[in-house]
């Protein structure tokens, strides 16, 4: 790294190079998984780093058994992570349920690309509904990271793994082929040094201590029902303490505010400076934990302002969280492209002006 | 009592109840869940025999499959991890990637679990030369569900789900995993033993623990021909026999591949990339 800036802080990288260095500065020292665009560089430049400081980088068979591999490797203890896009993350659904089931804390990153189906390989965000509703099989949650600038990426990476290790689950941290694409400067954390002890790995039984095990299976209901319960506890924890959004240009309650996340997020901002500079009041209420989803940051929102207005790479997803945030208190539009399509800051501006004139 | 009189009780005592045969400390006290007669408690046993004679209890993390040995957990008395249907090499190959190299990790699986649903899985963690140790348990059917068709089920046998006898023509015939293995190049030690009868139990617990020796230089893989009474429809004894008389022939047991051992179809290539190298070549035209 320090070969290639006079300032090693401070580097302009690309968005997946940027989440894999960030995930090696918080003690990832292993990664697992299966070539697919618009994500490759993540596996790539892990394949190139870790052998370089002794960790391990499997190229695995499919995505199914990569997300078993970080299943294997979490569960022996380890900080560990995969990242793939759309159709390669839903073949983990089954994987991810297990993760869940056994408390596994791992990170996936989603670099989302245009489906259904094969789809294509353009910037969307056509995961919401499968990242956010309980991804896998089974009564379950997790929490979804959505950067919208290669610097939060950086920090949300780390973050990633401290929320995983902190409540025994899976973290998900999805973007885009925007966001992985792109360039821009980022500054790294100092790299971890100190993790958190994990008594509960499958390391080798010493005599000194009962023997650990990794497992989702409970055929007494009562039990399962005690776990999922307990597992329950864990998701209200997250929802009391973990929702996080951004408010932008919110402060003098316009009457108008934006929701977006990630790349749209990015593109409402501007249109957001260039409608204020028109004279139209309007700003950017901006979900980074899309679960747990920000409510309350809605609701409170929802009490100056008057309309609410959802752009999304998609044909509208997140903003069914949105309406059911305000439980109709304010009218909600929603305005989206689809199928790897990227909109214009004016083509968002203009729907505001559209909407609001 | 005089002390004297209580020493020889005592010592009467010790010699009543002098140990012959007992649990090996590698299993838990937990009583199985398995059928009368099947051969998975064999298995369990021989393999944790191994674990305990070689001194490695507290360095092997085991695997369990999902099947009828699913609750394995609870009888291994080691660290274990659950997979998922078929994905007990890929959860084995990333507890190996990331724990010290002394560890000694192993899966333990059915024929459903790792010929079918978990192919790819256990081809390519072979093919990796993933340093675990397979244990693979080939009954030829589906025990846990009910007694279904598996990729090992003999031609014509009698299935909850081949109810006319497996038709090769629709079904295919078995699938030889063992073999299938052995064509690659990376295994370093694959054997097939049986556990119908006291020889071939003894002989399969010496190949059991051959692939724990061997682990630390590769792939090593086991399977064990074995009973399944219940899905089989037969009373133990003659599921031994019929072990003997239907499988045998067309599972042969023995070594495939061991440190001497290796077949033509499995040796190692290194091709010579500079030969075709469009930047060398032009330069030698120039």
């Amino acid at each position: 790294m320090s070969s290639q800036s006079p300032h090693p802080q401070r580097l302009l990288m690309k968005g997946t190079e940027a989440i894999a260095e960030a995930a090696i500065r918080a003690g990832c020292r292993s990664f697992f998984g299966y070539p697919i665009t618009p994500q490759n560089e993540i596996p790539e430049y892990m394949s190139k780093r870790l052998p370089q400081i002794g960790g391990a980088f499997v190229q695995a068979e499919s995505e199914v058994a990569a997300v078993n591999m970080i299943y294997g490797a979490g569960g022996a203890g380890v900080r560990v992570m995969t990242s793939s896009s759309s159709p390669g993350v839903a073949l983990m659904a089954e994987g991810f349920s297990y993760l869940v089931g056994a408390e596994v804390p791992v990170v996936i990153v989603n670099v989302m690309r245009g489906g259904p189906g094969l789809g294509g390989i353009g910037p969307s965000q056509s995961d919401y509904f499968m990242m956010t509703r309980g991804f896998g099989h089974g009564d379950q949650r997790a929490i979804v990271l959505a950067p919208s600038t290669l610097q939060e990426a950086v920090d949300l990476m780390g973050l990633a793994f401290d929320l995983a290790d902190k409540y025994r689950n899976p973290t998900l941290l999805v973007g885009d082929g925007l966001i992985g694409q792109m360039m821009e400067p980022v500054t790294f954390p100092e790299a971890r040094t100190e993790l958190p002890e994990k008594s509960w790995a499958t390391t080798g039984k010493p005599a000194s201590r009962e023997r650990n095990v990794i497992n989702s299976l409970d055929l007494s209901p009562e039990g399962l029902e005690r776990h999922v319960a307990k597992l329950f506890d864990k998701y209200a924890r997250m929802e009391r303490e973990e929702p996080r959004f951004e408010r932008f240009q919110l402060d003098d309650n316009p009457p108008v505010c934006l929701c977006a996340y990630g790349t749209m997020a990015r593109i409402a901002k501007s249109a957001v400076q260039q409608l204020r500079a028109e004279g139209i009041r309007v700003g950017l209420l901006r979900p980074i934990t899309l679960w747990p989803f920000p409510t309350s940051a809605f609701l409170e929102q929802a009490e100056t302002t008057e309309r609410f207005i959802c752009v999304e790479l998609s044909c509208g997803q997140m903003v069914e969280d949105v309406r059911r945030a305000l439980a109709g208190r304010r009218p909600v539009d929603f305005w989206g492209r689809t199928g790897g399509v990227v909109p214009s800051v004016e083509e968002i501006a203009d729907e505001v002006r559209r909407l609001c004139g | 009592m005089s002390e004297q009189t209580q020493a020889q009780i005592q010592t009467q005592t010790q010699t009543q109840e002098k140990v012959v045969f007992e649990r090996t400390r590698v299993l838990t006290p937990k009583h199985t869940h398995y059928c009368p007669g099947c051969t998975h408690g064999i298995a369990h046993r021989l393999v944790a025999e191994v674990i305990d004679e070689l001194g490695i209890q507290e360095k092997t993390i085991g695997v369990c499959p999902v099947g009828c040995s699913v609750l394995a957990y609870d009888y291994f008395d080691l660290d274990m991890q659950e997979a998922a249907h078929g994905r007990a090499p890929a959860v084995a190959t990333g507890i190996r990637r990331v724990l010290p190299p002394d560890r000694y990790v192993f899966t333990y699986q059915g024929d459903g679990d790792l010929a079918s649903i978990g192919m790819a899985e256990i081809v390519h963690a072979a093919n990796r030369g993933e340093k675990l140790t397979v244990v693979f348990i080939n009954n030829g059917i589906y025990g846990m569900t009910g007694g279904q068709m598996a990729p090992t089920t003999l031609p014509g046998m009698k299935t909850t789900t081949s109810p006319y006898g497996r038709k090769p023509e629709e079904c295919g015939h078995p699938i030889r995993v063992s073999e299938l293995l052995n064509t690659l190049v990376a295994p370093r030690f694959i054997a097939r033993g049986a556990l119908s009868s006291v020889k071939e139990i003894v002989r399969a617990k010496r190949l059991i623990r051959q692939a724990f020796e061997l682990q630390h230089t590769g792939f090593t893989f086991v399977e064990l021909l074995s009973t399944c009474p219940t899905g089989w429809g037969l009373p133990p004894d003659k599921a031994m026999r019929w072990l003997e008389h239907n499988m045998m022939p067309f599972f042969k047991t023995g070594v495939l591949r061991g440190p001497d051992a290796m077949p033509e179809a499995a040796m190692p290539y290194a091709p010579d990339l500079t030969v075709g190298d469009a930047k060398s070549t032009n330069g030698k035209e120039a």
